[in-house]
């Protein structure tokens, strides 16, 4: 055993301490429990912070099957901010009296599955990459199903669980097929061979695309996310919609653009079609949602297909443009539901009707709020609007002008049911608004934090310029 | 010569937002407002003082060269394509900072008053400041990147500032149509600037205005549906200028939009952001011209269009702000008629003119609107059918109003003639039908101009619960401000200072053009008269006595009856409301009917969202095997 190696896989060997340690906390007894909660965000901050020290990255272990470059730490190092202010943000729900008892279990399914997000982005064949794909699903189908004593949320979990069975036979069965054709599922070896199989090639290529589109949720494969995203606990259905997302689009990314780069025909046609489907159909559904967990859902579905925008372009620019959107969408969505979590915790409210008359009573956070829905509308100056901008500079720069056109009416559309919730905070009168809430220290620091992303991320051209070097 | 200073008009009005935005309630509403106009005197002292050394240091050899006054790199995109932040001074440019810190100073001034005791006082302040912080922003712009940002940011403010009495429907409603109106016209303004910026590789505008660089020197002609691809573009980005200045199709919101407190319109809508879509042209006329003259074209004829149809509607109007409202995009239509009329260098009379007029434009139009706002806060009514009489009680406003009018009718020697007389002469060498239907329109400015001034001073009273007073002087103030203003702006030697290629312009006098321009607009001011100054149950005293031989000559001859017949029976019947109901029902219509669409459709899909997980399946697995052989049908 090679010790440099523990280097590499500082991150995978921290995480997995993180998840040991929550395993034992979880068995002793209750007076532990109750720091429990700021243990664990102090402990994974630490590692969040480690994840940055800069060292060798370039590394192929365990026979090829593990894989680390500057781009794939960048990528964890992303998933790891991101889970931090989640962290964040959901330790005043599990301070809660009825959920304290499952704090421990709540991390240790939570760390898993981010473990398995770690093996998603570093895998260097594809076994590994499936192996990372199920850690990842299968324990987040508990953590929806996390409210038992709630139906919703119970059928959240099967629903869950029972489609992405599905979903992940659907990919296998591509991945198989790739076998059949490559004979190899080294990321190394595929990637040296031209395009083959013809037509088996392009169907086995879809099935995986769908494998991981399921988890994007990109239409036709996103039926799952509202139900789910209502049914889950808000933080559930907050780490679904930024942590897990991201690592897909993640994983996604990396295969596309650095294996199947024999395929970009193909997949940057079918990137064209899931993009136009994707914004089409999630904008049409969000706009007459009136619970705003399902809101986000398809909120999120149509940020899903501004994402793939980005795949249509097969060179650099693409994955940059998707890494600095899909950096700059977290934050944004981690403040809006950093928001809501807010509210639903101190008053149990989610109905986009119970935030009318917010800004009376709360000016601060309805301000944070309009920020972050601005940010997600693409409106300048905040950060989402030079992601969206950055997309759409991808997919012109190809000469898709009619796929921009799209876009930019999508981005449209979605700037009217944004403006529904700024307009309920701002304007919907309201006799008895949800009265001023006085914020808990974490909560404070996550939508900082926040802001900080949403306004800085923008305006710091250092960022961007890393992710370009970091991509190459 | 060192503009850095310059930097403290951008940074001072997003301090003074922050400072007020965030203070709440904790800052006296009085000091949120004088805080709020001190520093907006600050800003406008600075740009003055950059306007005069500007100017002032001489002319140079070679003409106004644009200056830099600061920048930083702020993205490298690829190679070629980066782009800046930064502050562009040039002619056009200070000429803006000048007209923006001015109006937006007096609108500051009078808001003291008008807004005296409202709900959300600080929250109007700091509402101004951020948008005039997104103008000053707008117009410093080095890079048409920068420009789309502060375009934007400018949407945004205004959408707060005309939903600000936001207990009112119609206002919340009015701001959401400005804002998705306008939004929309964007989505063209930002693929026509990808699609200029990757065919030249550049966003700043010294590049693109450049003689020699790729934007003007090498245009792309591929054809694309019968236009060049340059054309496109310029095309494209006019429609986000014909967004923001509300030219038809895309004016619907702009009546709306005067659900919002007076003084906001006297700022947003007079001022500031309606001619920001001149701005845009005006910015990359090199490229207009050189590149894309179709475009110029469509550009002169949409103005024309826009500034008849507009003059038509607003003679129907009762409502006093949207009489103002409808003539302001009139006299936009009259901006963007010259700047498509316009050549370049010593041909470039309409796009001086079209400037000329944008500056005497801001101050008469401003003063308008305040004085409107004195009158309706006297009043407490937006209907002209409340008010009459008013001279009497408020000479003051009466006196600014009164001043106004004659200068936007044309009447020498005040700002409007110049300005418009310059416009005419650009439209009668170029495009005798377009010079016609300006010149037409000129008539019926004055027309409608007089018959509300006539409705609102003249007329006879209606019963007041209150006697209607004076308005204080912080409201009077600015009044007398701008109404010198209008008085004088005229005789700014406009065609020194801005002009095509920053070199003086030699103008001549064209009596062919200027006297019948000033007779129609005399025709019109004539015709209100009749109209609306004597139509009371009064005796005929006031107008009587000072024509009264001409009145009892016509009456005797039923003359006036005939008129009356003529212009209310036919004109307004059988044009003016025909006019009046197609711009309700159709444009605003099929805008609707995009909006309707949507929704209907989004109900139509909604069982595909039916909670049962067989369907989600069926559909997963459908979709993936459409899918694929779609894809295998195309490769």
């Amino acid at each position: 055993m090679n010790w440099d190696q523990l280097f590499f896989l500082r991150h995978e060997i921290l995480l997995s301490l993180l998840i040991v340690f929550e395993l034992v906390a979880d068995l002793s007894d209750s007076s532990a429990r109750q720091s429990l909660v700021n243990t664990t965000i102090v402990l994974f901050a630490g590692l969040t912070v480690a994840g940055f020290i800069p060292l060798a990255n370039e590394a192929s272990l365990f026979g090829g099957m593990y894989a680390s470059d500057d781009l794939r730490i960048l990528l964890k190092n992303i998933l790891n901010v991101s889970t931090l202010v989640f962290l964040l943000q959901s330790a005043g729900w599990l301070n809660q009296s009825q959920n304290s008892y499952k704090t421990g279990s709540f991390y240790l399914l939570l760390f898993s599955t981010l473990l398995g997000m770690y093996l998603m982005i570093c895998a260097g064949d594809f076994i590994m990459l499936y192996l990372g794909l199920e850690l990842a699903t299968i324990p987040l189908t508990l953590l929806a199903a996390y409210d038992h004593n709630l139906r919703r949320s119970a059928e959240a979990g099967i629903k869950l669980l029972m489609s992405s069975a599905v979903s992940s036979a659907v990919m296998l069965f591509g991945l198989s097929l790739m076998y059949g054709i490559y004979g190899s599922l080294h990321f190394s070896e595929m990637s040296q061979q031209g395009a083959m199989g013809g037509s088996l090639g392009v169907l086995a290529l879809t099935f995986f695309i769908a494998g991981l589109g399921f988890k994007l949720s990109l239409v036709p494969f996103h039926l799952w996310t509202a139900d789910v995203y209502e049914g889950s606990p808000l933080p559930v259905t907050m780490y679904f919609s930024v942590v897990s997302k991201g690592a897909a689009l993640f994983t996604l990314m990396l295969v596309l653009y650095r294996v199947f780069g024999q395929f970009t025909g193909v997949w940057s046609l079918l990137s064209y079609a899931l993009a136009v489907l994707t914004m089409l159909i999630g904008n049409l559904f969000a706009l007459r949602q009136k619970n705003l967990k399902r809101f986000m859902a398809f909120s999120s579905i149509t940020q899903a297909g501004f994402m793939m925008l980005g795949f249509v372009n097969p060179e650099a620019l693409g994955m940059n443009t998707i890494i600095y959107f899909m950096l700059i969408y977290s934050f944004s969505n981690l403040a809006v539901f950093g928001v809501l979590s807010i509210i639903h915790n101190r008053y149990g409210k989610e109905q986009i009707e119970d935030l009318n008359g917010f800004y009376k009573t709360n000016p601060g956070l309805s301000l944070i709020l309009l920020l972050a829905l601005f940010s997600l509308a693409g409106i300048p100056p905040v950060a989402g609007f030079f992601g969206k901008f950055f997309l759409f500079t991808a997919a012109a720069s190809r000469g898709l002008y009619f796929l921009v056109l799209i876009a930019v009416l999508n981005a449209t559309i979605s700037l009217y049911y944004y403006l529904l919730v700024v307009k309920a905070m701002f304007i919907n009168p309201n006799d008895q608004p949800l009265p001023a809430v006085t914020l808990t220290g974490a909560e404070r620091l996550a939508l900082v934090l926040c802001v900080l992303g949403i306004v800085v991320i923008g305006f710091m051209s250092s960022i961007y310029g890393y992710i370009q070097t970091v991509v190459g | 010569m060192d503009y850095a200073y310059t930097l403290w008009i951008l940074t001072l009005p997003v301090a003074m937002f922050l400072t007020i935005g965030l203070s709440g309630d904790r800052l006296k509403s009085n000091a949120a407002g004088i805080l709020g106009t001190a520093g907006l005197a600050v800003i406008a002292a600075l740009s003055w003082f950059t306007a005069f050394s500007y100017f002032g240091s001489g002319l140079p050899e070679s003409g106004f060269q644009p200056v830099i006054a600061a920048q930083t790199t702020w993205l490298a995109f690829t190679e070629t394509l980066v782009i800046h932040l930064g502050i562009l001074l040039d002619p056009l440019s200070v000429m803006m900072l000048v007209v923006i810190t001015t109006v937006s100073l007096m609108v500051h001034i009078y808001s003291l008053g008008y807004m005296h005791g409202e709900r959300g006082y600080n929250r109007y302040y700091a509402f101004l400041s951020l948008f005039t912080f997104s103008m000053l922003g707008l117009v410093v712009a080095t890079n048409i990147f920068q420009m789309y940002i502060f375009w934007e940011l400018v949407g945004v403010s205004s959408y707060l500032l005309i939903g600000f009495y936001y207990e009112k429907p119609s206002a919340v409603a009015a701001a959401k149509k400005a804002f998705i109106v306008t939004r929309f016209a964007d989505l063209g303004f930002l693929i026509g600037i990808l699609l200029l910026s990757f065919n030249t590789g550049t966003f700043d505008f010294a590049a693109l205005n450049d003689m020699s660089g790729s934007a003007i020197a090498q245009p792309v002609t591929t054809v694309f549906m019968g236009l060049s691809v340059s054309t496109w573009a310029m095309l494209l980005i006019f429609m986000g200028g014909a967004g923001k200045s509300a030219m038809f199709p895309l004016h619907i919101w702009l009546p709306d939009a005067m659900e919002g407190p007076t003084p906001v319109s006297a700022l947003i809508h007079a001022a500031t952001m309606v001619v920001a879509g001149v701005y845009l042209v005006a910015r990359l006329f090199p490229v207009y011209h050189f590149a894309a003259p179709d475009s110029l074209e469509v550009i002169a004829w949409v103005g024309s269009f826009t500034s008849l149809f507009a003059a038509v509607i607003a003679c129907t109007q009762l409502d006093i702000k949207r009489v103002l409202a409808f003539s302001t995009l009139s006299q936009i239509g009259y901006m963007m008629v010259a700047l498509g009329v316009s050549g370049y260098g010593d041909e470039g009379v309409g796009y001086m003119a079209s400037l000329f007029h944008l500056f005497t434009h801001a101050f008469f139009k401003a003063l308008l609107f305040l004085g409107a706002g004195s009158v309706i806060h006297a009043v407490h009514s937006n209907l002209m059918t409340d008010m009459g009489g008013l001279r009497k009680y408020m000479p003051l406003t009466h006196l600014t109003f009164l001043i106004a009018c004659l200068t936007i009718a044309g009447v020498p020697p005040l700002s409007g003639f110049f300005s418009k007389d310059e416009i005419l002469v650009a439209a009668f060498e170029h495009n005798k039908v377009i010079f016609a239907v300006q010149w037409f329109v000129a008539g019926l400015t004055a027309f409608y101009m007089f018959r509300l001034y006539f409705n609102i001073f003249w007329n006879s009273d209606p019963h007041y619960h209150h006697t209607p007073h004076e308005s204080p002087p912080t409201m009077t103030g600015p009044l007398l401000f701008l109404a010198a203003a209008s008085v004088l702006a005229g005789f700014v030697p406009f065609h020194d200072f801005v002009t095509t290629d920053g070199k003086p312009l030699e103008t001549e006098f064209h009596t062919l053009v200027a006297v019948p321009s000033v007779l129609i607009g005399l025709a019109g001011i004539a015709l209100a008269w009749w109209m609306y100054a004597r139509k009371n149950s009064r005796p005929e005293s006031v107008a009587q006595t000072l024509h009264g031989l001409y009145s009892a000559a016509f009456r005797k001859f039923y003359i006036d009856e005939l008129y009356l017949f003529i212009t209310h029976q036919l004109i307004f019947r059988f044009i003016s409301r025909p006019v009046a109901w197609f711009d309700r029902h159709i444009v605003d219509g099929t805008m609707n009917l995009i909006g309707n669409t949507t929704v209907s459709v989004s109900v139509a899909i909604k069982k595909m969202q039916s909670g049962e997980l067989q369907w989600y399946i069926w559909y997963f697995t459908s979709g993936v095997l459409v899918l694929t052989l779609i894809l295998l049908y195309l490769n």
